[in-house]
């Protein structure tokens, strides 16, 4: 039997400290340990993007991490955007603009854009792209996708006051 | 699609790395950003008995610039060399590369010595180590050994790593004055790995004779190779569209029979050669001139 470790991280602002199997993958310590459930397991080897999560801030894909890597991790998952029963702007804007229909890709698609809009809160159509392009929807066509997007930025520019990038959440 | 068990290393030096490595010579594999090992274990593609992740190893990570070279440690997420200023700035070529590299999400977490090492023959990275003379280095038992990149691919999915070495760190020198550069290449979508890619280095005197030139094609077999019969073709002649036109049949005949399989016929990946061969001298020169 391999070693199992004992790791600390925090997930959507919450310190948790597990022991994991090495061979545990990151997104299976979120929906199976944590119960965090919001990160879907699509294609589980780095391509369909459902299972996108933040890492330290950056969007990762953790079906292709284990949760060893993260010790000592700060992660958040699609479950750390609504707070207190509001919806965050960006899960706001996907709603109005139509830009989910099963729903499966979205928490990856949401974690994405996430990002995107912290570090660059004007980006333009190339840059939404080049951010969408890590990530497969079967239902919607991407346009919807592409208007959600424009829309949260919109929402955020408008919610936040001017200034360097915060939290958001 | 979930790996196979397997032990795990964090060590925080390189020192502690290479004597894991050498403990379980055979049956330990680096870890680094995990973004081609990963889907690899999850297909039980690869079943090593102990990961030696390095992401915790001091020193392996930063980029700078040292004796007109950049030199990006092992460990840098492809990420921050993106973001680089030194790098979109100085070293335009291996910008231009680290963004044909998969996503955001994959560069977030895949690093510079992780690609080199892998050596996938459709990858960036190698191609401009290849096309750049770029300095490799690692780290084993019997101490640090620098390779030139011409040694170190040397098949598909194969370095002259030694399965007891760390590689930890990659000088790409600067371009030389007068230099252009181009990188092109065919994927069928956007981050994929390139159907067929090329990248080409083209040196121009104020005449626009061309004095000296490198042509590295990837995604054509084992390894990215060297079209030496175009360069030799290119260097003495006067840069016009003819004569990349010329180079370009040039490279898709000097190459070997190139892969076939389900993404591109070798037929076609011979006619990519000719067409993108052509088109990145064209670029290189425009750029060698500007």
């Amino acid at each position: 039997m391999p070693t199992s470790r004992r790791i600390r991280l925090t997930v959507n602002g919450k310190p948790h400290e597990v022991v994991v199997e090495p061979r545990t993958t990151l997104v299976d310590l979120l929906r199976g340990e944590l119960a965090l459930t919001g990160t879907h397991v699509g294609c589980e080897h780095g391509v369909c993007g459902a299972c996108t999560i933040l890492w330290n801030g950056k969007a990762v894909r953790s079906c292709i991490m284990l949760a060893v890597q993260a010790d000592g991790a700060d992660l958040m998952t699609v479950e750390g955007l609504a707070h207190d029963g509001q919806l965050h702007p960006i899960q706001q804007a996907f709603m109005e603009e139509h830009g989910l229909q099963c729903g499966f890709c979205t928490p990856g698609f949401l974690m994405s854009v996430y990002e995107l809009l912290q570090r660059n809160p004007n980006p333009t159509d190339e840059e939404i792209k080049e951010t969408l392009g890590g990530h497969i929807c079967r239902c919607t066509g991407y346009q919807s996708i592409m208007k959600s997007v424009r829309l949260a930025a919109q929402k955020l520019k408008a919610s936040s006051p001017p200034g360097p990038a915060t939290g958001v959440s | 699609m979930k790996p196979p068990s397997f032990e795990y290393a964090a060590p925080k030096t390189v020192d502690e790395a290479v004597s894991l490595l050498k403990q379980h010579e055979g049956e330990a594999k680096i870890l680094a950003g995990g973004q081609s090992l990963m889907p690899l274990l999850n297909m039980r593609l690869a079943r090593p008995g102990l990961l030696v992740d390095v992401a915790r190893v001091d020193g392996l990570d930063g980029i700078r610039e040292v004796d007109g070279c950049l030199a990006i440690g092992a460990m840098t997420r492809q990420r921050s060399v993106e973001h680089s200023e030194l790098v979109k700035r100085h070293f335009p070529l291996v910008h231009a590369a680290i963004l044909h590299i998969a996503h955001p999400q994959n560069r977030n977490q895949g690093t510079v010595g992780g690609s080199l090492a892998h050596a996938d023959p459709a990858a960036e990275l190698p191609a401009i180590a290849l096309a750049l003379d770029a300095e490799l280095r690692a780290v084993g038992p019997g101490g640090e050994r620098r390779i030139k990149a011409a040694d170190f691919f040397v098949t598909y999915l194969t370095t002259a790593l030694e399965p007891t070495e760390v590689l930890t760190e990659v000088r790409f020198p600067a371009l030389p004055p007068r230099t252009g550069w181009s990188l092109i290449e065919l994927a069928r979508r956007h981050g994929d790995f390139a159907l067929t890619g090329v990248v080409a280095r083209l040196a121009a005197d104020t005449g626009g004779r061309c004095s000296a030139a490198q042509i590295v094609l990837f995604g054509v077999g084992a390894t990215p190779v060297r079209a030496r019969r175009t360069e030799e073709l290119l260097v003495g002649e006067k840069c016009s569209a003819p004569l990349f036109e010329r180079a370009g049949k040039t490279a898709s005949e000097e190459i070997e029979e190139p892969l076939s399989d389900v993404h591109a016929s070798a037929e076609y990946r011979r006619d990519l050669a000719r067409v993108l061969t052509r088109r990145a001298l064209a670029e290189a020169a425009s750029r060698a001139a500007g």
